[in-house]
């Protein structure tokens, strides 16, 4: 039997939610939940995410091959369920933050760690399953590293460069890495409890802020769960819009870290000719869609403004600069010996291990998984665009640079399509109300410039957020940095982290 | 790369030159900044960036400002390592509870005469993440705050205004009452003792 008629087989023996949208999801027994985890252990399914709405636990999976989606729900019996990270490790850190929102018990996590929960939450209980207040908690419990002349190095909160607050733990040996072990959190905003019962837009403009270099593929993803479970039709002219401004966004974020990866490697020059592209991008941008990081301007239904007038000669003028500078950048960072020295075989991530976390974007294409969202499961305008995706094996800094390099080509060429292709009409489609008592459910998966990200929405009959779970693709990238850094020198980690770029407020949410 | 870096020196400066019509402001700015910063600093001041739970955004564009376009060091204003080696902390984000410690340990690190500044709609007083059970809402319910600079995030020209801004507060202050016009210590200085215990050092990293 294929592994996707296995999905769907599975997902269909349980009790189907009729109300969402468009992926199939199904209450299941216990026994069939663990069925489940034996497969994603397996490798036959990866997992895209893992969430609670206080009552059930939410498991999306793909089969390996990408053709099939699903949801299985597993009702909290005494607020208990079978953990998946019991066998599957990349869901060890969602089931703890399932125990810390919720006080739902993972059975079987041998990690029972609090994980976003740092004790300082002020949270009052308002549903059955949570706690009063927050939680008094010992010192965190780092992994012990045991050995002859091991020491540690506490790095963070408080980083020295201008980037997110997280704690690294190093266990090293000399110079290099024994360990490290990441502690995050500190970024932790109770997102997804603020959106409930929040009316669709305004909730909107959260999901635009879960992490401000995915601004629009975060609103993409929330806009696209909403119209699934609404079952509005988008106009073309929005759905292209919509991608245009997804293509300029990973420009823009792969310019910034190709700059800053070789920065890192105390390569400024390369960092001053990135940064400089960038900028050109943002400024485009903003004289576009009236915002440099175009927050805000996809909305459900549509997108919140049409291209500005002369928008479509600026992006042409833009693509013509940077097809004339980007190339001699490749040539030198190919060329640059010194560079190439810090690069190459640096911060190798095993492509067994991004099969195994399903690892998105450039990390999960550098180490040999070519998934896409943009591809499978796919959604407008991209099934009309010709693009490749391009992959690599070697898993090293080198790599990831590579994938970002050929993304950018691959996005100016997507940028040209739209263009010559963008159709005329209106921008927008109002959401309808729904009939009394008609609560639905949508999910989206988005690619966004560092990976895969997933929102599932359920609303409710006025029209208002019920519950809302958003992943950024961190959440399976995070854990492998760990893997990744093992045997380098302590000095390489910036290099390698800055290679992964994974996101903290949007895994902390 | 040798062809490229003579192709720079042939160029002259990406920076932008004192007057664009496009950014007149950033020009006006750049003569405006320079002069304050003199007087006040001997020309240098100098800058400690702390997210308290920004969306990142605001880091974005606060990374902008090194950029060659806007190139904030010519101004004498530049970013440093360390809480112990800075002017002004610029703290971004609504202050979440598991990060108020964190930053508030950064402020005490921080050398006086310092002064707070308040980076984007969060800072000012928790903006879209107000009610959150997780934030404290705005940096000046932890630290006090000398400016807040809005937006969302702000645009690397606003930050620009902003620090200038501080600048001129900077010299009234210096003129006046003492070295910052305000009481040293943070409004809030309750440290949960068990909360800062497990509480990493801040480190020179990355």
């Amino acid at each position: 039997m294929p592994p996707n008629t296995k999905l769907r087989d599975m997902v269909h023996a349980g009790r189907i939610v009729e109300k969402q949208r468009p992926w199939a999801r199904a209450i299941v027994r216990h026994e069939t939940w663990r069925q489940a985890t034996d497969l994603l252990s397996a490798g036959e399914w990866t997992l895209l995410g893992l969430w609670a709405d206080g009552e059930q636990v939410h498991m999306a999976v793909s089969s390996e091959d990408h053709a099939d989606f699903g949801v299985i729900s597993v009702e909290c019996n005494g607020n208990r369920f079978p953990s998946v990270g019991h066998s599957h490790p990349p869901a060890i850190r969602l089931e703890r933050t399932i125990r810390d929102l919720w006080g739902l018990e993972p059975e079987g996590l041998s990690d029972m760690r609090p994980w976003l929960d740092h004790g300082t939450w002020n949270r009052p209980g308002s549903s059955g399953a949570e706690r009063d207040g927050s939680r008094v908690l010992g010192p965190y419990a780092f992994l012990p590293a045991s050995g002859e002349s091991l020491h540690q190095i506490p790095v963070g909160p408080v980083h020295a460069g201008i980037i997110e607050p997280g704690h690294f733990r190093f266990t090293a040996n000399g110079e290099a890495v024994v360990r490290l072990e990441a502690r995050l959190g500190y970024v932790h905003k109770g997102t997804e409890r603020l959106m409930m019962a929040m009316p669709v837009d305004r909730a909107a403009i959260l999901a635009g802020r879960i992490s401000g270099d995915s601004t629009v593929a975060f609103a993409l993803a929330f806009a696209r769960a909403i119209e699934a479970a609404h079952v509005v039709e988008v106009p073309q002219r929005a759905v292209w819009l919509r991608a245009l401004m997804a293509e300029l966004e990973r420009l823009a974020n792969h310019f910034g870290d190709i700059g800053a990866i070789c920065n890192d490697a105390a390569f400024a020059m390369m960092h001053a000719q990135c940064g400089h592209l960038r900028e050109a991008v943002l400024r485009v941008a903003d004289k576009c869609f009236g915002h440099r990081l175009m927050m805000d301007q996809v909305v459900p239904g549509g997108v919140r403004g049409d291209l500005r007038p002369g928008g479509t000669e600026l992006i042409r003028a833009l693509l013509l600069d940077v097809r004339r500078r980007f190339p001699e950048l490749i040539e030198l960072y190919d060329h640059t010996a010194s560079l190439q020295d810090r690069t190459v075989g640096t911060g190798v991530l095993s492509p067994a291990l991004a099969r195994q976390y399903g690892c998105g974007g450039y990390i999960g294409r550098a180490s040999g998984r070519g998934f896409d969202a943009r591809r499978a499961p796919g959604y407008p305008p991209y099934d009309a665009l010709k693009f490749d995706v391009p992959k690599l094996e070697d898993g090293d800094v080198d790599a990831r640079i590579w994938i970002r390099i050929r993304e950018v080509e691959q996005s100016l060429s997507l940028i040209d399509q739209i263009l010559q292709r963008l159709p005329p009409g209106s921008i927008g489609t109002p959401l309808t109300a729904l009939a009394e008592g008609d609560a639905r459910e949508g999910i989206a998966l988005v690619e966004g410039f560092r990976g895969d990200v997933l929102v599932w929405v359920r609303i409710r009959a006025d029209g208002h957020i019920e519950r809302c779970h958003l992943r950024d693709p961190s959440w399976f990238q995070w854990p492998v940095l760990e893997a990744a850094i093992e045997g380098n020198i302590v000095a390489d980690f910036p290099l390698c982290n800055k290679s992964f770029n994974c996101s903290y407020s949007g895994h902390d949410l | 790369m040798r062809r490229m870096l003579f192709k720079s020196l042939v160029r002259g400066p990406l920076t932008e030159p004192a007057p664009v019509a496009d950014d007149a402001a950033l020009a006006e700015l750049a003569v405006q900044v320079d002069r304050v910063a003199r007087a006040r600093l001997g020309r240098t001041l100098s800058i400690r960036e702390v997210d308290a739970g920004s969306c990142n955004g605001c880091e974005l564009e606060i990374t902008a400002l090194n950029n060659v376009v806007y190139d904030l060091e010519r101004f004498g204003l530049r970013f440093v390592a360390s809480p112990r080696h800075a002017d002004v902390l610029l703290v971004t984000g609504p202050v979440t509870t598991n990060m108020r410690a964190a930053l508030e340990r950064t402020y005490q690190a921080t050398p006086g005469p310092k002064w707070v500044v308040a980076v984007g709609d969060c800072a000012r007083d928790g903006g879209v993440f107000s009610g959150s059970y997780a934030c404290v809402g705005g940096v000046s319910a932890v630290l006090p705050v000398d400016l807040h600079i809005r937006g969302c995030p702000p645009s690397p020209i606003a930050l620009l205004k902003g620090l200038l801004a501080l600048l001129e507060t900077v010299q009234r202050a210096g003129n006046g009452d003492g070295e910052t016009g305000r009481p040293a210590q943070p409004s809030s200085g309750n440290v949960d003792d068990a909360v800062a215990a497990s509480q990493p050092e801040i480190e020179r990293y990355e």
